[in-house]
């Protein structure tokens, strides 16, 4: 996936993401951060067709996305955008069938294949014992993992996750965050928006920091996620010490007294 | 997922025989009684001429019409609830009714004859096309209005909606004021929304419309289903949500329009159907076949107890409009709801 040149806004006038080229590496989990109206989303959503640019393009496979018919482009793309609505009462196994519609023709019941993708997303979300469940009546956590496994369904190659972790608490994000992980490791090109700094760093295989519109950095995260980058795009003071091999982002503290 | 589907199917299946049988009943009942086995017999091409008439030309027009404005009021009210995601925006809520209805007294009283019937003309495509064209108008307004950056707000769709309806009723009023007292008289009579004396020419527009976009429907069925998650998923589905939503929203305008003009705006019907099928299959979306039969059953039930309910209770030989019964179910099952909206679910 290759972003040239792209210029996203609401208001004609008011670019909020400005002339941002980005190679998104195959097969690998790439993670945007920055801070709150850096233009992360919505970069997110010019890249699945949600937003149309004001000029610049997005090429998936050498092809623009604007160009490619519908159903087409959604069986090579997936797309978990914010706010999703759930119905009342469908169950997981319904809701992750739902990702099977760009495969599906006007009538007819799920094939084998469906029936195999969608059990595969459930394995791979770790949900196959709750799929009759209402997912109203499932935890924040394995909702957003049923939301995922909707997506993974989709069979595509490659998967926009926009602020999946989001309200989660750790224990839950951690979980959500293997299940994105464990997607890329199996050949798929994944790119997802995060806000929480040190998950991003854990996980990516490739971190792009936004600032403004326009990527501040980009790398490996050990060698990206620096004291002085949080200081110049974020306006943080902190220090950066390495777990694992990858950064952990450490706030200093301004107690007062 | 296997239950949920056996459900719906075994839903319609029922709804579906039980208006009939209810539909048999009503052509047996009325100021002559025929036995059903002679209505049967009518239906599959024999009996006396006496009984072919009552049957065939007096009963079943009014029957016909019943059922098929049951069942074009329920699933336009189920498309229009899916799309805004508002169980209380249906059409006869959200003004679509109101509009259709200010079209068709509009041509009743304008092109009336001062008593007279109108032309034949005007009865047939006029009617239906200034219904059609006024729930058009409505739902065009309701549409703008409560679109903003794109996205229909739930909320305002039955606000909005609830104005467009107070608005095109006070021009059905005026309507009635300035015209012959006799056109009036009947397009208040038609307004109450009746089946009574139907004829053929009502039935058929009905007819028409819900033969064509029945199936049209029902081939949307799956988007529908993508629809419910939110527009930004169902689009990277691959639904091209715009289109669509345009699609079903002009659908749902012209089925309750048509049905409309064949019976009047007879209340409820659209609001109730939809959502009493939704709870009893236990979908995430009102099902269209079982809607669908559910609101052909609601109204042929509905006109027999109209029809003969005062004369069954000893109180005379009255009739009433089918939708002074619809309205009577219909106005608490509206309170329920709007109780259970406010409560947050």
């Amino acid at each position: 996936m290759h972003v040239e040149n792209l210029t996203l806004a609401y208001d004609a006038d008011v670019p909020v993401v400005d002339g941002l080229t980005l190679e998104v590496p195959s097969g690998q989990l790439t993670a945007v951060v920055g801070p709150n109206g850096s233009g992360k989303s919505t970069l997110l959503r010019g890249m699945s067709r949600l937003l149309a640019p004001q000029s610049g393009r997005v090429l998936l496979d050498g092809k623009d996305i604007h160009q490619l018919p519908a159903r087409e482009l959604a069986r090579k793309l997936g797309v978990l955008p914010q706010g999703p609505v759930t119905p009342e009462g469908i169950t997981a196994a319904e809701l992750v069938s739902r990702g099977r519609h760009p495969h599906r023709g006007l009538f007819g019941r799920l094939t084998s294949d469906d029936d195999a993708a969608i059990n595969d997303a459930l394995r791979a979300v770790e949900l196959t014992e709750l799929r009759d469940r209402p997912v109203d009546q499932l935890s924040g956590g394995q909702r957003q993992r049923v939301w995922i496994a909707m997506v993974l369904a989709q069979g595509t190659q490659h998967l926009l996750l926009d602020e999946p972790t989001t309200y989660l608490d750790l224990a839950h994000a951690v979980d959500v965050m293997n299940v994105v992980h464990a997607a890329a490791t199996t050949g798929r090109t994944v790119v997802a928006v995060l806000h929480d700094l040190t998950l991003a760093a854990q996980y990516a295989d490739h971190l792009v920091v936004m600032g403004e519109g326009r990527i501040a950095a980009q790398g490996r995260p050990v060698d990206v996620l620096t004291a002085d980058l949080l200081a110049e795009v974020f306006g943080l003071k902190a220090t950066v010490v390495e777990v694992g091999g990858a950064p952990v982002v450490v706030p200093d503290r301004r107690l007062a007294g | 997922m296997k239950s949920v589907r056996s459900r719906t199917v075994v839903l319609s299946i029922l709804f579906a025989v039980l208006a009939v049988v209810i539909a048999l009943v009503s052509l047996s009942v009325g100021t002559t009684k025929l036995p059903l086995a002679d209505v049967v017999e009518v239906l599959l091409g024999g009996g006396r001429r006496g009984t072919r008439l009552v049957v065939l030309e007096l009963r079943l027009p009014r029957v016909a019409t019943g059922l098929l404005v049951g069942m074009a009021f329920a699933v336009s009210g189920a498309l229009l609830q899916t799309l805004s995601r508002n169980p209380l925006a249906s059409p006869d809520i959200v003004g679509v009714n109101s509009g259709a209805s200010a079209g068709a007294v509009a041509v009743i009283v304008l092109a009336g004859t001062g008593g007279g019937n109108i032309s034949g003309v005007a009865a047939k495509v006029g009617i239906p096309l200034a219904a059609v064209l006024g729930g058009l108008l409505a739902t065009l307004v309701v549409g703008a209005l409560s679109v903003q950056r794109g996205v229909v707000d739930a909320g305002k769709v039955v606000l909005i909606g609830v104005g467009v309806a107070a608005a095109a009723n006070s021009l059905v009023a005026w309507l009635l004021v300035v015209g012959d007292v006799n056109d009036a008289g009947r397009a208040a009579a038609w307004l109450a929304g009746s089946l009574n004396a139907r004829t053929w020419s009502d039935a058929i527009p009905v007819l028409i419309a819900v033969v064509l976009l029945l199936p049209v429907t029902m081939m949307f069925n799956r988007d529908l289903s993508a629809l419910v998650l939110g527009d930004d998923v169902a689009s990277s589905l691959g639904v091209r949500v715009a289109r669509i939503r345009l699609a079903l929203l002009v659908i749902a305008t012209v089925l309750a329009a048509m049905a409309t003009a064949g019976a009047g705006p007879i209340a409820f019907v659209a609001l109730v159907a939809p959502q009493v099928a939704l709870r009893l299959t236990r979908t995430e979306r009102p099902p269209l076949l079982t809607t669908a039969m559910l609101g052909a059953l609601f109204v042929v039930l509905a006109d027999l107890l109209a029809r003969n309910g005062l004369h069954w209770a000893h109180v005379g030989p009255y009739e009433l409009p089918v939708g002074v019964v619809t309205a009577a179910c219909g106005a608490p099952y509206l309170l329920h709801l709007i109780g259970r909206q406010q409560k947050g679910r």
